[in-house]
């Protein structure tokens, strides 16, 4: 009966999953900050400079994997506390984390389909992918990171403007870009930088694309795919735990 | 647990911050009742509502629905509810459609059975043809009317509505009136909220009277007005003038107030007062001319109510 509960719930996670779909894609903000911003980013990086298409490739894919996972999710509580439709949703019967779920698989979903991008690139301009398995699955982990990470950063302080929540999330997102080694390789990075590299999940993310597409790696692979399920699983439960403490408020 | 019951709740109460918005509140809904809370605004009416649609938790008490806990049993509670809020939340990016497939599947009503629902209560809304539009074009005639089919999209067992006929033109309201009746006829029970007296007397089989967080009185509309004491009145006229002096000294006239022709008697119990009105207009030699018995409206009893509760807290 409780696995049905729950096999349940997790179904109506994928209503959430297409109302989300159907909203928040096509919002200004995630446009911007999803986008954008990041692309023009990375152009302003990598103009001018001789990089070869190897390694240009891995270093847009963690960029493009990483602002588009984080830019659904923290936009959709403060929007649905203001549009007076978070409480349709807690009035109804389906769990917080079933709630919460829905909105990791349509960020996810969103940075899995724009991660495609940075590849069918890359494919046209003849970069050929080493370990395509390897690339697919550390996609599919690394969005799902992203994703349960985006949802955390709406989760404090609780408040109902998607604006403030977005700059916010800027604030937080483009310091982790830097430090991840999609601009500077980590092994060329210093000790210190080797060392703060390290707290952020990009930086497992873009190791791996580098192995998928350039054949090397920093850290061995098995040790960026854990990290990276260790993130996961600590964001999904701190995001989820906290929003569950602060719903109130919002409400 | 009483199996009979519908809602039960059992010293309810929620702050926020330093202002008691539900003090200590019981009251039961039988099944099939058609049940109002009515009181004017900021009494704790849709404080009262969130709490047992799961939306807000009370700070004490508790409440059940059909006998499951709001607070242990939520999503079973949940299960059970349909929920028109008093703040039109519809996704405004979504179309009418959507937004009841999308309430439909969080309630895991199967897509055949949603979407024939859907047809069913969107046509009965008026609302079929503008069932591909967006909702930020919509009326908030329209909006409620679409909020009433998303709450009924999973057959619910019991509808909470507040305010839902608040604002809206007199056609939108007579249209959800009748719609209430109807499925109310056809056993579900109906928790509604209201400040409109004539609504509640229109609709509901009992109500209850909150004002500042607490119950004043639970009763049926027609008892509510007859058990309320001073209420009643009498307009009498006779042959001849008389005083007000004379007729306030008959036991159980509260007050005697003169108009035009006629004097009106503010009394206690209405067929005892008709007896020694009687009396004393033979003792008197007077031939009584007209009589009228007057019975208070429910709005009468809600403003005497309220005024009552509003002294007892200055106390």
């Amino acid at each position: 009966m409780k696995d049905y509960l729950y096999l349940e719930q997790f179904r109506r996670s994928f209503a959430i999953v297409k109302k989300n779909i159907r909203i928040y894609y096509s919002k200004g903000p995630v446009i911007i900050f999803g986008l954008i911003v990041p692309f023009f980013l990375f152009l302003s990086f990598y103009i001018g400079r001789n990089m070869p298409a190897e390694a240009l490739i891995p270093g847009l894919l963690g960029m493009t994997a990483f602002f588009t996972a984080t830019s659904v999710g923290p936009a959709i509580v403060p929007w649905e506390a203001r549009a007076k439709t978070l409480e349709r949703l807690v009035s109804s019967p389906i769990s917080m984390w079933a709630i919460f779920l829905g909105d990791v698989f349509s960020s996810f979903l969103f940075g899995v389909i724009f991660s495609l991008f940075p590849i069918m690139i890359g494919w046209f301009i003849g970069v050929e992918i080493v370990n395509p398995l390897i690339l697919g699955f550390a996609i599919i982990l690394a969005t799902f990171c992203f994703a349960s990470f985006s949802i955390l950063l709406s989760a404090y302080p609780p408040t109902d403007n998607p604006a403030g929540v977005m700059m916010l999330s800027s604030m937080i997102k483009f310091p982790l870009v830097f430090i991840s080694g999609i601009f500077i390789p980590i092994e060329e990075m210093p000790l210190w930088g080797k060392t703060i590299s390290s707290i952020s999940p990009l930086t497992y993310f873009t190791d791996l694309a580098r192995y998928s597409i350039q054949g090397q790696s920093y850290y061995p692979i098995a040790l960026d795919f854990t990290v990276l399920v260790a993130f996961t699983i600590l964001f999904l439960v701190t995001a989820i735990k906290i929003h569950e403490r602060t719903m109130q408020k919002r409400l | 647990m009483n199996t009979n019951s519908a809602v039960a709740v059992s010293n309810l109460t929620k702050s926020f911050d330093e202002l008691v918005a539900v003090h200590n509140i019981s009251f039961q809904v039988k099944k099939g009742e058609l049940f109002g809370f009515l009181g004017p605004n900021a009494a704790g009416k849709t404080t009262t509502i969130r709490m047992l649609t799961g939306v807000i938790k009370p700070d004490e008490g508790t409440a059940s629905i059909f006998g499951y806990d709001i607070l242990r049993e939520g999503l079973k509670t949940k299960q059970l509810m349909g929920i028109v809020p008093e703040m039109a939340n519809a996704y405004v990016d979504l179309s009418a459609w959507n937004n009841i497939m999308l309430i439909g599947e969080l309630y895991g009503v199967p897509k055949k059975e949603r979407q024939e629902r859907a047809k069913k209560f969107l046509k009965e809304f008026g609302l079929y043809e503008r069932r591909n539009h967006l909702v930020k074009g919509f009326s908030k005639g329209m909006k409620q009317k679409l909020l009433l089919c998303m709450a009924l999209i999973n057959e619910p067992q019991i509808l909470f509505l507040d305010e839902p006929t608040s604002g809206l033109d007199v056609e939108s309201q007579r249209l959800i009136k009748d719609m209430i009746r109807e499925f109310n006829k056809s056993g579900t029970t109906v928790f509604l909220t209201t400040h409109n007296m004539e609504e509640a007397n229109q609709l509901c089989d009992r109500v209850a009277i909150i004002n500042h967080g607490r119950i004043a009185a639970i009763d049926s509309p027609e008892k509510l007005r007859m058990r309320s004491s001073g209420l009643q009145s009498i307009d009498v006229s006779f042959d001849k003038t008389i005083g007000t002096n004379d007729l306030s000294k008959i036991q159980g006239v509260r007050e005697v107030k003169k108009m035009g022709d006629k004097m009106r008697l503010s009394v206690d119990e209405m067929s005892i007062v008709l007896d020694r009105l009687v009396d004393f207009a033979r003792s008197k030699k007077l031939r009584i001319i007209a009589l009228n018995t007057l019975a208070p409206t429910l709005e009468d009893v809600f403003l005497k109510l309220v005024k009552e509760s509003e002294e007892g807290d200055t106390f």
